[in-house]
């Protein structure tokens, strides 16, 4: 997180090097995952560019946590090849971060604020060697960053979800990587939260970095990406967001009901501008300008299931 | 030393020992798992016996640590197996490994100084009269330095993967993301506990292992919420149920083992009712201060929308409150109380409320939220 190491990101560039385009940030061939013989996520290819936000949508039990888990190592693949930065996970672990879901972990756990944003630092220290100083610096500086100073010395089950989150999110970013893996980011955040950490990853976009989310409202999708993974146990579509996030492409993974229609730039939508879409939800075609004040069902998540 | 000081001593160490590991079982939510490796160590321990046919031999230990081990093994692979719930799975493997060795010491080991009893209940007061010699020097009580051995163990093995131990418990996911294997920490974690019950086995039996491990760390996890004061605390709390229990032992002439695992529960039990922030009577006030304060905002709220009414003399009427807002005339005289200690309101005479500038203000914003 250091000036001087951002600095030198260029250079890094260069050693990744294998030719004149930079490495894909994350590329995924053949990937496989299977639960008792039962694909969970089916022959998924991916190309993830350096310096871009994408979001993996897609309905509850399309894959999407377990594409991330599967890339990060932490289930085993049944086939496939993944690759971060043109390497192997295990090269480039210091280069990932990863923000799993708030829910994964036990909030009445016996510390502080500071020491779980402490934790994103152990990757880098490696076996037996504790933190210091200057992983506190990072630490704070993190907290900072989210705007949870405040709350370095707090218990963390004193903490609100959007808090929760944020303070995941200052873990990720002590770990001063390049790529970012987040499950749910804003899942029961609020809308303050949402921004605040919408702002963090778009700042580690902007310099570079390469951010890939599990995201679950679909309104928000183009505001707050570049690209997209619209995923159902197979890949239907990825790339950037104007040309894949379709509402053909979202009928197809959500099979036909779609949580919320996306307004389809001028001219661009099949069927001009959505009329008949998201029709078993009862929601009227011609979704142009409704984006904001509907409830939908990927935001009432965090409360609803 | 006199022997009621070596038995101190012994439960002393023991207790200690068996607290270190105990933090991180409560922590894993896997408790239970404590109860099932101590049961069917047994089976180690008897197999080994059949091997070097010497109950003090090294080799029972490493036999033992083995069925531990083995016994966390099958409990996984069951429950991973999707057929099985964790619990049932828990509830499978020990007895099925235990009934084995009890099968095996009664068929083949009537000569073996094992009985089932002394298995479940250990006899720490037996325990310093096996003793270590080297060379006609009496070292102490056997017991006393294999423990003391695994004390030193679980202490360094802690203090060595202290952080490892607190990432891969908190959040396994971001451990084996930052490379630190969950499985071979959980597996070696295992072990300890393993070579622990084996060692704490022979002074106080199976059952009471269990205790030892889990109580001082589920109370000292009501009383704080620092990691390094929980194992302080746990280290703390087991110590002094192994003082008191071995006290209250000798006065009441009872089991010092039952005695001891007793006071652990005492200890809970004390805890689970008088912690300061997570008991339940900590909970119980703070629910009804909380009950206080709503109520004098509802207060507040109802002479405020009466303010400057037809009724207002009516509606502001102590008595007339009680019946209104259906108080007991015990909690509206504490909501009134409180009100104005907090200068919401002001009593005008001696049977009637109004509010202050604060309270409005109060209730004015109160309504808003």
């Amino acid at each position: 997180m250091t000036e001087e190491g951002r600095a030198g990101s260029a250079e890094r560039h260069l050693l990744d090097g294998a030719g004149d385009a930079p490495v894909p940030a994350l590329s995924v061939d053949d990937l496989t995952v299977a639960y008792r013989e039962q694909p969970v996520l089916w022959d998924v290819d991916l190309r993830i560019p350096q310096g871009s936000a994408t979001a993996i949508v897609g309905p509850n039990g399309a894959g999407k946590t377990t594409l991330i888990r599967a890339i990060l190592g932490l289930i085993p693949r049944a086939a496939g090849r993944v690759r971060i930065l043109g390497r192997p996970l295990e090269e480039v672990r210091r280069e990932v971060a990863y923000v799993p879901q708030r829910g994964s972990v036990d909030w009445d756990f016996p510390t502080s604020v500071e020491d779980v944003v402490l934790m994103g630092t152990y990757g880098r220290l490696g076996w037996f060697r504790r933190p210091g100083a200057q992983e506190r610096e990072a630490a704070r500086r993190a907290l900072e960053r989210v705007e949870m100073s405040a709350f370095a010395d707090r218990q963390i089950s004193e903490l609100s979800g959007g808090q929760q989150q944020r303070v995941f999110l200052a873990r990720a970013l002590v770990q001063d990587a390049r790529v970012h893996f987040l499950d749910e980011p804003f899942q029961g955040v609020d809308a303050r939260t949402e921004r605040a950490i919408m702002g963090v990853l778009h700042e580690l976009r902007d310099r570079g970095d390469t951010v890939v989310a599990v995201h679950h409202s679909l309104q928000t999708v183009p505001d707050y990406f570049d690209r997209v993974i619209l995923l159902n146990v197979r890949l239907i579509a990825a790339g950037e967001v104007e040309t894949v996030f379709t509402e053909e492409n979202l009928r197809v993974a959500y099979g036909g009901r779609i949580p919320y229609v996306a307004a389809p730039p001028a001219g661009e939508g099949p069927g001009g501008g959505g009329s008949g879409m998201g029709g078993d939800d009862g929601i009227p075609g011609g979704a142009t300008g409704g984006a904001t004040g509907r409830d939908m069902p990927g935001n009432a998540k965090g409360g609803g299931h | 030393m006199p022997l009621h000081l070596e038995i101190q001593l012994l439960a002393v160490v023991v207790a200690a020992a068996c607290a270190l590991p105990g933090v991180f079982l409560v922590l894993r939510r896997v408790s239970l798992i404590s109860d099932a490796i101590s049961h069917s160590v047994l089976l180690g321990i008897v197999l080994a016996f059949f091997w070097v046919r010497d109950l003090t031999h090294p080799a029972l230990v490493v036999g033992a640590t083995a069925t531990g081990i083995l016994t966390v093994v099958l409990v996984e692979a069951l429950h991973r197996s999707g057929r099985v719930k964790e619990d049932a799975a828990i509830a499978l493997v020990f007895p099925a490994l235990f009934s084995l060795a009890v099968l095996l010491i009664a068929r083949y080991a009537g000569q073996m100084h094992l009985d089932v009893h002394s298995v479940l209940l250990g006899e720490i007061a037996l325990s310093p009269f096996r003793r270590w010699e080297m060379g006609g020097v009496d070292l102490g009580p056997r017991t006393l330095w294999m423990m003391g051995g695994i004390l030193v163990l679980n202490a360094a093995a802690i203090l060595i993967l202290w952080k490892e131990l607190k990432l891969s418990t908190f959040d396994p996911a971001l451990a084996a993301a930052l490379g630190f294997s969950p499985v071979v920490l959980h597996y070696s974690f295992m072990a300890l506990v393993s070579v622990t019950a084996v060692g704490a086995f022979d002074a106080v039996g199976s059952i009471l292992v269990v205790a030892l491990m889990i109580a001082p760390p589920a109370t000292a996890w009501l009383l704080t919420d620092r990691l390094t004061h929980m194992v302080g605390l746990s280290v703390l709390l087991a110590v002094s149920a192994a003082l008191s229990g071995f006290w209250g032992a000798w006065i009441l002439d009872v089991s010092i083992a039952g005695a001891m695992a007793t006071m652990t529960g005492v200890g809970f039990v004390l805890a689970f009712f008088l912690a300061p922030d997570r008991g339940v009577l900590a909970g119980i006030r703070r629910r009804t201060r909380q009950r206080v304060e709503f109520a004098g905002m509802l207060l507040a709220v109802h002479l405020l929308n009466h303010e400057g009414t037809l009724d207002e003399v009516q509606e502001t009427r102590i008595d007339h409150l009680q019946q209104h807002l259906r108080w007991s005339p015990d909690f509206a005289r504490r909501v009134i109380n409180r009100a104005e200690r907090v200068g919401w309101v002001r009593r005008e005479g001696s049977e009637r409320l109004r509010l202050t500038p604060l309270g409005r203000e109060t209730a004015r914003v109160g309504m808003t939220r």
